[in-house]
């Protein structure tokens, strides 16, 4: 059974110039569409991937896999239940204590104030729960030592903060945790660290992760399920060797050209055309028709919708088994 | 060799702290000549910016030069100071940073700080450096250039903003371009168009270009050479084809299997184990050895030997043995 089901998840922001200012300068109210008719399901013990590059999306359908913002069309569901219209106050209670998150820089999210056994326990103690000696041992899994507990984060180097962000996010025993670029602010080195860490906690206590990243080589490692996002809508998902071999639509086709290779000495890639366009007016039909190569007609009218080629799932009028 | 456009010669940069000395760039050596990429590869703290700001004189006090020398086209300018550095900065060496919008003017159109840089470093009419603006805005594939000159930095996109600042930086045509971590701010797509942007109008120029980056794959794509940094040292320096694929210090070769990208189909990445040492405890020795799987008493003891074109500051290199 999947664990998280989201059916045609869109998310509007309202991005207008204060009342004055548009009256003067006689404006319409402006929106902006930062997810549109996003649909997937993530199965449970396995790792969803979703990368785009920035302004496609991928931070804000995971802000609403946690409940930090509520969809403006579509529902989200975790194990059955919908967190922003379920009535049942134990139901919420009890989904929302299996969701955790990390988010991408472990300076910003800690409180320099606060010890890390504080920081580590808090997602018991708010809910009442018993933390005695639960820091230690959590600091013990994700490779520090117990005698941390004491200290502040600012003693700890980036890598290790992260960690810290790893065990508070698992103290409440979550069977979800949404990573929201979790190692974009490290080096090599210790991104290599955590990302071990990750998948060995994943193995030892059956964790379901959905990956957020703008990176598609970390993407690969980690997913079991890929989905590429452009301009917040879903244009292709598939299982990564199928992803990076065989990729079925022309803008993963063009991000996976463009993204630099290890092999690649003198290469010229094939550069893509253009920029993401402004999402408070996408382009009509397909949003990736104007930097589209292979783009016809019925590309600028018509939106295409997802359907299933093979193994893979594409949101293409072109895209061919 | 006549076309050596910077020379860098046991270069140290100290900062004096309270509790002693730290050495952010340790007796770093290494060259670069016309038309040839450098790239400086490292993590954050190995001192690859430090390296890079020492050239340009842009080292914040207390943090000063204590040691080797700095050649630019023959003549040093690392004793350089004030109106001289001035003179030379924009003018020899132009400087590409990492955030577009922080190394433009907001409160100048682009037309006027192009205009403004060559007027200031170049024998030109206001009327010759704006038509040289506009063509320059061109050279850098920025559309409708001329109807875009009196726009002003915030009107543009990430991506047009670093295209604006590379014309910056290369209108006073010099022949020594830093490129600091020029595309780590931008999307992978945009980082395409302006990696080929550097590379295509290097070539054509004949430009020296140092690229530092932390980006092993925009290493791999743009530079020519490569030296990879570790804790202020020089740990490897050669043609980027053979310290990729073949790495002789252990450093270099943990580096690149730990990336995801060169563990393709493995379920764990390669692991170096630990952290870069703080400056102010750095290892006797060879600054690695605490990490590294090689080490023998000698690497304890004795700090690595000095890198001498095409090798590794290492006393065991590795040869053809690869990490597994």
């Amino acid at each position: 059974m999947s664990l998280i089901s989201v059916k045609n998840l869109s998310r509007v922001f309202d991005v207008s110039k204060p009342w004055l200012n548009r009256m003067i300068e006689r404006r319409e109210k402006a929106f902006l569409t930062a997810v549109s008719d996003v649909d997937f399901d993530v199965a449970e013990r396995t790792t969803y991937g979703l990368v785009g590059e920035s302004g496609s999306g991928k931070s804000t359908i995971g802000r609403m896999l946690v409940g930090l913002l509520t969809p403006s069309n579509g529902t989200v569901e975790i194990e059955g239940v919908n967190l922003a219209t379920e009535t049942d106050a134990a139901k919420v209670d009890a989904v929302r204590s299996d969701i955790q998150m990390i988010f991408q820089d472990p300076y910003a999210s800690l409180n320099p104030r606060w010890r890390v056994r504080d920081i580590i326990v808090e997602p018991v103690v708010a809910r009442g729960g018993d933390a005695t000696g639960l820091a230690e041992k959590l600091l013990e899994q994700v490779g520090l030592s117990p005698l941390d507990a004491g200290k502040f984060p600012h003693e700890f180097s980036g890598g290790q903060r992260q960690r810290i962000c790893i065990a508070r996010a698992l103290s409440s025993e979550p069977k979800l945790i949404v990573c929201d670029e979790p190692t974009s602010a490290l080096d090599v080195s210790v991104q290599a660290q955590v990302l071990n860490l990750m998948s060995d906690l994943k193995d030892n206590f059956g964790l379901t992760y959905v990956l957020i990243s703008h990176d598609l080589t970390v993407v690969r490692h980690m997913s079991d399920q890929i989905g590429v996002l452009y301009l917040g809508r879903l244009v292709e998902e598939a299982a990564p060797d199928a992803l990076f071999t065989d990729a079925k639509h022309p803008y993963t086709q063009m991000l996976l050209e463009a993204a630099p290779q290890m092999d690649g000495f003198g290469r010229e890639a094939a550069l893509p055309e253009g920029e993401i366009p402004d999402p408070i007016n996408p382009p009509p039909g397909c949003a990736f028709h104007p930097r589209c190569p292979i783009a016809t007609d019925r590309c600028k009218k018509e939106r295409p919708e997802m359907r299933q080629l093979g193994e893979t799932r594409v949101a293409c009028h072109l895209a061919q088994v | 060799m006549s076309d050596t456009v910077l020379s860098i010669r046991d270069l140290s940069v100290e900062i004096p702290t309270r509790t002693g000395i730290v050495k952010p760039v340790d007796g770093v050596s290494y060259d670069i000549q016309a038309g040839e990429i450098l790239g400086v590869v490292g993590e954050s703290g190995a001192g690859k910016s430090m390296a890079g700001n020492a050239v340009i004189g842009l080292l914040n006090p207390p943090a000063h030069i204590a040691a080797g020398e700095i050649l630019l086209n023959g003549n040093r300018i690392d004793g350089l100071r004030g109106e001289a550095m001035r003179r030379l900065r924009g003018k020899d060496i132009g400087m590409v940073f990492q955030d577009p919008l922080t190394s433009l003017n907001p409160l100048l159109s682009i037309g006027d700080q192009l205009t403004e840089t060559m007027l200031t470093h170049l024998p030109l009419s206001r009327s010759d450096a704006e038509k040289r603006a506009v063509a320059a805005l061109e050279e850098v594939g920025i559309p409708g250039a001329a109807e875009r000159i009196d726009s002003y930095p915030h009107e543009f996109s990430g991506g047009m903003r670093q295209r604006v600042v590379i014309a910056l930086a290369l209108c006073a045509e010099p022949s020594l371009v830093i490129a600091d971590e020029p595309t780590t701010a931008l999307d992978v797509s945009v980082q395409a168009q302006i990696i080929a942007l550097l590379k295509r109008l290097c070539r054509e120029r004949g430009t020296a270009v140092m690229l530092i980056t932390h980006d092993m794959g925009v290493i791999a794509e743009a530079a020519d050479r490569v030296a990879v940094m570790y804790a202020g040292r020089l740990a490897e320096l050669g043609a980027v084809r053979d310290v990729l694929t073949q790495p002789l210090h252990p450093y270099t070769a943990g580096l690149m299997a730990s990336t995801p990208l060169a563990s393709a189909g493995k379920a764990r990445l390669h692991q170096i184990e630990g952290a870069m040492p703080r400056l102010d405890k750095v290892p006797e020795g060879c600054a690695f050895h605490p990490r590294c799987t090689y080490a023998q008493a000698k690497c304890r003891a004795v700090p690595a030997p000095h890198i001498s074109d095409a090798h590794a500051a290492c006393w065991f290199p590795l040869v053809a043995e690869k990490v597994s």
